[in-house]
Order: C-alpha cells, then structure tokens, then sequence
C-alpha cells in the first residue's frame, strides 16, 4: 500500500492509498506508530483515497488514537467516503474520533 | 435458477481483495443496492478475517472456501475452514462502550447481514452462513 505522508504547520498529514484491510492495515500502523513515537502533537489521517476499510484499519486507528492520547497528542480523520465512513458509524466510533469534512477544517483546529 | 460462485483463497491477507471484488461483481450481477454490496463485501472480508486470525491463527497456507449463491430474494454467502473447531457459543461481538483495537469482526458481520448462522457440525473445520435478504430498492 502506498502511504503519502506530509507536514502542514504542526499538523503531520497521513494518507493512505487503497483499501485498508488485514494485509494493508500493517502498513498503516507502522507508519501511524513511528509518529506516535515521535509525539507528533497532531496526527491527521487523511482517508479521501481510501475506498475500503474494515475492522483491521479501525482497529489501527484505535490504537493510533489511545496512543496519541496518552501523551497529549491528537489524531483526527478527513475526508471520510461514504463507506468508509460507514464502518465508524456501525462501530459507533464516529463519535469517539475528531471526524473533519476537509483538510482545511482539519488544520484550522491544530 | 440458482446462480452459485465458488472462490478457493489461501489464508493470507493478500487474498482477501480478491474475495472482495468478487463478491462486489456477485452482487452487482444479482441487482443488490450499493449498500448492500458493501455490506455484503464487508461481511464476507470480515468473516473471512477472522477464520485468518482465529481459526488458522495466521497460517497464511490454509484453505478458506467461499461460496455465494443468487437466489430471487436473497443472495447467501457459506464460507468453510478446515481448522480448529470454534464453539458458535464462544463468538460474541465486544461490547462497543469498550473503546479498544479488535473485536469489532462479528459485531460488523451482524449488523450488516440478515443472518449470520455459525456452524460447527460439518465433519472437519467449520461454517459460516452469511445471508442478505434483496430491500424493496434493489
């Protein structure tokens, strides 16, 4: 899987190219994970490219999202697809995530 | 008459596009809704994880057969191992307030198909049954 990763002011932007699943969901966790060790105050995953995710990708994100919060950090996702966004709701994880429409709405809140 | 697809996959990750774009083509060809082929692709990706991770614990060279039948007001998925056997009593989805990684498999799976009936009987491994009854929109 390919995964784009950029810095916009003190926000650190993820994203991932594809589906996310239980064989790409690795590749996503490494990459969410060595910015977690390097206390990124604000992880932003930016999911517009991805069409697919399952339980494997929420599960990777959960844990992105704990660990950010155990040392004051934040991580937020954008640009949810339809299905996508689907899979927090029936998780009901919309509601425990910081969930933005857009980047620009995203990077306003750093 | 009945319309059936039969899929063999490795248990390795990597496959489980496969499953999904076939399963995806199988609904679109039975008339289902968007929804319901994204339900149906997520329910059947999700069931196949788990046979993955709990039955096969891993083994990325074992047999996961996947079957999938148009019927006129349903289309059915039946997904065999060949593993160890899992008590249907034993699989339960978490409980959602728990905010952690994983656990998240079955309770998808049963949220997004009408039924989900797990079958430990056959004489090796173990069945999945996984059934979406067509909405008055499809």
């Amino acid at each position: 899987m390919k995964i784009n990763t950029r810095t916009v002011d003190s926000a650190v932007i993820i994203e991932p190219i594809g589906d996310i699943d239980l064989y790409s969901s690795i590749e996503v966790r490494k990459t969410v994970l060595s910015l977690v060790k390097k206390q990124v105050p604000f992880l932003l995953i930016d999911l517009g490219r991805v069409e697919y995710m399952d339980s494997s990708g929420v599960a990777t994100l959960v844990e992105g999202l704990q660990a950010t919060r155990a040392y004051g950090g934040q991580l937020a996702l954008v640009n949810l697809g339809s299905g996508v966004k689907a899979v927090f709701e029936l998780s009901r994880l919309d509601k425990v995530f910081e969930i933005y429409e857009n980047l620009e709405e995203a990077i306003s809140k750093c | 008459m009945n319309r059936t697809i039969e899929i063999k996959i490795p248990s390795d990750p990597k496959y489980l596009k496969i499953v999904r774009r076939a399963v995806a083509h199988l609904c679109e060809l039975a008339g289902l809704s968007r929804q319901e082929r994204n339900n149906s692709m997520l329910a059947v990706d999700e069931a196949c994880t788990n046979i993955i991770r709990h039955t096969y614990k891993g083994a990325p060279d074992k047999l996961i057969v996947i079957e999938g039948t148009i019927f006129n007001d349903k289309i059915m998925f039946v997904l065999r191992d060949f593993g160890e056997k899992i008590d249907p009593k034993t699989i339960k989805s978490r409980e959602l307030n728990d905010i952690r990684p994983g656990g998240l498999g079955v309770h998808l799976i049963r949220s997004v198909m009408d039924e989900a009936i797990y079958d430990n009987t056959p004489e090796i491994g173990n069945q999945l049954t996984l059934i979406k009854y067509r909405t008055k929109e499809a």
